[in-house]
């Protein structure tokens, strides 16, 4: 009697403890807890990989072709417009300085101003790194290589997707995301480069509107509990106050300010003053 | 200054030290400081709404302040075609599909009527 106590016990810890067991009892309406999973790194990253032909990449692609556009306009060449596009990968950001090196921006306030338009991959990249890392297995380079590939695009995709993934498949499955991502749209954005001569202002125009519409619908998907849903609604109503009365800094406060209160109010939804 | 600016290599700077250091830096950041977060923790709920918050601020702007052709559109088209994109997406199911090609069918359409 009290052995097998014991052993059921010993049983349930030791499963609750195995890294590869994703709790299928978090998602029993999920389907992906009952599908086979890749067994080796590099089927995980090859999964990653197909898993990144996808609407999200294709609609990424077709801002970028938009982006293309736009800096051979400003008079960037071939080889700034690419080196940008894989070195800097965050689109909001190289808007940025495209518009700084076109006007002849100094080294330093460039760097300030891209700084500022990035700041937001800080707190996204803090809010992966729990669901990508194995405790006391995953070394902090691996995690300084991946973190590259933080941009809207594949962290809405990993905030919604990694966690129904055991977790000894989410850092290389995020590697083979990001990285196809990357590659692919390198080398549609040089392609639209050398093929688009210029673009008709209704077609620049409807490439300019996927984004917006793009991260509005994904960004809600992607949403776990009512707090996101709650931050998302908050930002989108500050994000533009802050615009107007605190620019430069603006999205830091959107998000500090905005992110706070939905996460303060739905905390006092979810458990009242405790 | 000048000078420095004409250097062919000049472009390849700024691209390196104002691109892509003044942005990675923000991912590495990122990782050293989250790192000690644990995913169920009320402190990881917390970061996640700061960085949700973030990207609807960023969503908002393009909207409301958009670059190149898109700020020849009235606001209120813009709006609308985000509006019914947003809640086609609702209605299917949550199809990011479908959202995306509502969204851009009432744009092309406004701008067609407006000329």
């Amino acid at each position: 009697m009290r052995l097998s106590f014991h052993y059921s016990v010993l049983q349930s810890v030791s499963v609750m403890s195995s890294p590869a067991g994703g709790s299928p009892e978090q998602n029993p309406s999920s389907d992906a807890a009952q599908r086979s999973w890749p067994t080796t790194t590099g089927g995980w990253m090859l999964f990653g990989t197909r898993s990144a032909i996808s609407i999200p990449a294709l609609i990424l692609t077709a801002a970028f072709v938009g982006y293309a556009g736009l800096a051979r306009e400003t008079g960037l060449s071939l080889a700034e417009t690419l080196l940008m596009t894989g070195f800097v990968w965050a689109l909001p950001s190289i808007v940025v300085l495209t518009g700084g090196m076109a006007t002849g921006m100094g080294l330093v306030p460039a760097a300030i101003a891209v700084a500022l338009a990035s700041v937001r991959l800080m707190p996204m990249t803090m809010a992966l790194m729990p669901i990508v890392k194995v405790p006391g297995k995953t070394k902090t380079w691996q995690l300084l290589i991946a973190s590259h590939f933080v941009a809207i695009t594949a962290w809405v995709y990993a905030m919604k997707h990694l966690p129904d993934m055991p977790r000894e498949g989410r850092l290389p499955f995020f590697i083979g995301f990001g990285g196809s991502v990357t590659s692919f749209v390198f080398c549609m954005t040089g392609i639209s480069y050398l093929l688009i001569d210029h673009m008709p202002p209704i077609v620049a125009g409807a490439l300019f509107l996927l984004t917006p519409v793009y991260f509005l619908c994904s960004l809600w998907g992607a949403a776990r509990m009512n707090a996101d849903k709650a931050a998302m609604i908050t930002g989108l109503v500050l994000g533009p106050l802050f615009f107007l009365y605190l620019p430069g800094l603006d999205l830091l406060w959107t998000g500090l300010v905005g992110g706070t209160g939905a996460y303060l109010v739905t905390r006092f939804m979810r458990r009242g003053f405790s | 200054m000048n000078g420095l600016s004409e250097a062919w290599w000049w472009p390849f700077v700024m691209i390196l030290v104002a691109g892509w250091l003044a942005t990675d830096v923000w991912r590495w950041l990122g990782v050293l400081a989250g790192g000690r977060l644990r995913e169920d923790s009320e402190v990881f709920i917390w970061v996640r709404c700061v960085a949700t918050a973030l990207i609807a601020g960023v969503i908002a702007k393009l909207l409301l302040f958009p670059q190149g052709a898109l700020a020849e559109t009235p606001l209120a088209l813009r709006l609308l075609a985000a509006a019914c994109g947003f809640t086609a997406f609702l209605v299917f199911r949550q199809r990011v599909v479908v959202g995306v090609l509502t969204g851009e069918a009432v744009l092309l359409t406004g701008w067609f009527v407006l000329g």
